[in-house]
């Protein structure tokens, strides 16, 4: 899995905090959805910084990946990405990489619960994204947590799946402040909420949880609590480290 | 000529004298990474088993494992997903320590290390020996909380910390090298962060065009 120099076609601001950047690949490997691309910058003097980006566009989009970054304070590459390139400059990147986090990883019929937090959308958008493409309509529920409206990644392009496709579910919830008139979730994720979003599908379903470390256990935990085996819960790490 | 991305420049300078490996950025944070939910041990149900090509299989219990000699260490550890963490501080039981409890049979070279909740990561025995590797009991002075692997886990500093099985329950001794979770989805066999072998096509021996699992 060679470097390879991809170009950046399009910029597209997502939230404030939050661009998608999509790089035409001289060598496109069709991925799974869920597999991100390892990034390195290099300055003149040598000094390289490398990060991993999951992929936020689906595998029928070929010969170009979207990496959806959000901006880290004092980020040493996204800060790079936000402020120093542009539309027709180059970046190196590798991939696609990973074999755990990736759907579908058994049948794709099979239900499914994705569970958000901020960031940790991305990944789960590649998913959601694979199945519209696909034609595949197996009960799905994404469940997202944010902290206010204004973060909401890829808002419009969710609700007008949610508005199109029956067999899909999307469960917003803002953890500190919901838009005005505002009836669902707004609070953290819990028992009550996770119970709720399995109740939307007909079996237990698989599982993906993606998002900040706090999230990420504390869903898995609640997941387990209500009987899913172990091996139906995957989950990733995502946006600034914690803990 | 090497790429170049024009106006970029390292933002911070690494502290302390700590080297990185190539492609590595330092944080202050300990992050949590694992690929599903954290399994939650009661000690009296723990026990640490070494077993595979040994003469005669050796198993202690959460009590009997707390009875064997320490010791401390501070080592700095790299995640293959990019960061690295300086002078950590552990304690826990040498890997020396242990391997004197069993006799190893010739043909072993290779060890599995497997853990509760299913995970396994592989290692050439030599990775463990010499001072190299050790089970973590505490870190930060306080019991390893189970976030981080707790109660026990394994920690090879001086390979990439996916190596490093959290909730370890025992080493399988192997003549031959297998893959173990994240070697199966596509990661390095042996995992030299100095040498950047994060994927299975890093590896030296990886044939030029294999098609991974990844």
């Amino acid at each position: 899995m060679d470097w390879q120099l991809a170009t950046v076609t399009a910029i597209r601001p997502e939230t404030p905090r939050v661009k998608t950047f999509t790089l035409s690949l001289p060598q496109f490997t069709s991925h799974r959805a869920g597999q991100h691309y390892d990034l390195r910058l290099t300055a003149p003097d040598g000094y390289q910084a490398e990060r991993s980006y999951s992929v936020a566009s689906p595998p029928e989009q070929t010969g170009e990946i979207e990496l959806t970054v959000e901006l880290i304070d004092e980020g040493e590459v996204s800060g790079y990405l936000f402020d120093g390139v542009a539309v027709g400059d180059q970046l190196e990147v590798r991939g696609p990489i990973g074999g755990y986090f990736v759907w579908p990883a058994g049948p794709p019929e099979a239900p499914l619960l994705l569970v958000a937090g901020g960031s940790g959308v991305v990944p789960l958008m590649a998913m959601l994204r694979h199945r519209q493409r696909a034609g595949l309509r197996n009960p799905a529920v994404l469940l997202f947590s944010v902290r206010m409206p204004e973060e909401v990644i890829y808002r419009q392009e969710l609700e007008g799946l949610a508005a199109a496709d029956s067999s899909f579910t999307l469960l917003l919830s803002y953890t500190r402040q919901a838009p005005p008139g505002w009836a669902g979730y707004h609070r953290r994720l819990d028992a009550e909420m996770l119970v709720e979003a399995v109740a939307h599908l007909p079996v237990p379903p698989q599982c993906y949880v993606c998002g900040p470390t706090g999230l990420v256990e504390s869903a898995a935990t609640l997941l387990q609590a209500q009987g899913l085996p172990d091996a139906a819960i995957r989950t990733e790490r995502f946006g600034p480290t914690g803990n | 000529m090497p790429f170049v991305n024009k106006g970029f420049h390292a933002k911070r300078p690494t502290e302390g004298g700590h080297k990185l490996p190539p492609g590595q950025y330092e944080t202050r944070d300990f992050p949590v990474l694992t690929a599903g939910p954290t399994p939650r041990i009661p000690l009296v149900n723990w026990e640490f088993r070494l077993e595979g090509l040994v003469e005669s299989p050796a198993k202690w219990s959460w009590n009997e494992f707390n009875a064997l000699p320490m010791q401390s260490f501070n080592p700095d550890i790299h995640c293959v997903t990019k960061w690295s963490k300086f002078d950590t501080k552990w304690r826990g039981v040498s890997l020396d320590t242990l391997l004197e409890h069993v006799q190893l049979k010739p043909e072993a070279q290779f060890v599995m290390a497997f853990s509760y909740g299913g995970y396994t990561t592989n290692l050439p025995l030599a990775d463990l020996r010499g001072g190299q590797a050790f089970i973590g009991l505490e870190y930060e002075g306080k019991p390893l909380v189970p976030e981080h692997g707790g109660p026990a886990r394994l920690v090879v500093p001086h390979l990439y910390f996916w190596k490093s099985a959290k909730w370890v329950q025992g080493l399988r001794f192997m003549a031959d090298d297998e893959p173990g979770f994240w070697e199966d989805n596509g990661y390095s066999m042996r995992g030299d962060p100095w040498k950047e072998e994060r994927y299975r096509s890093d590896d030296p021996d990886a044939p030029d065009e294999a098609h991974f699992r990844l």
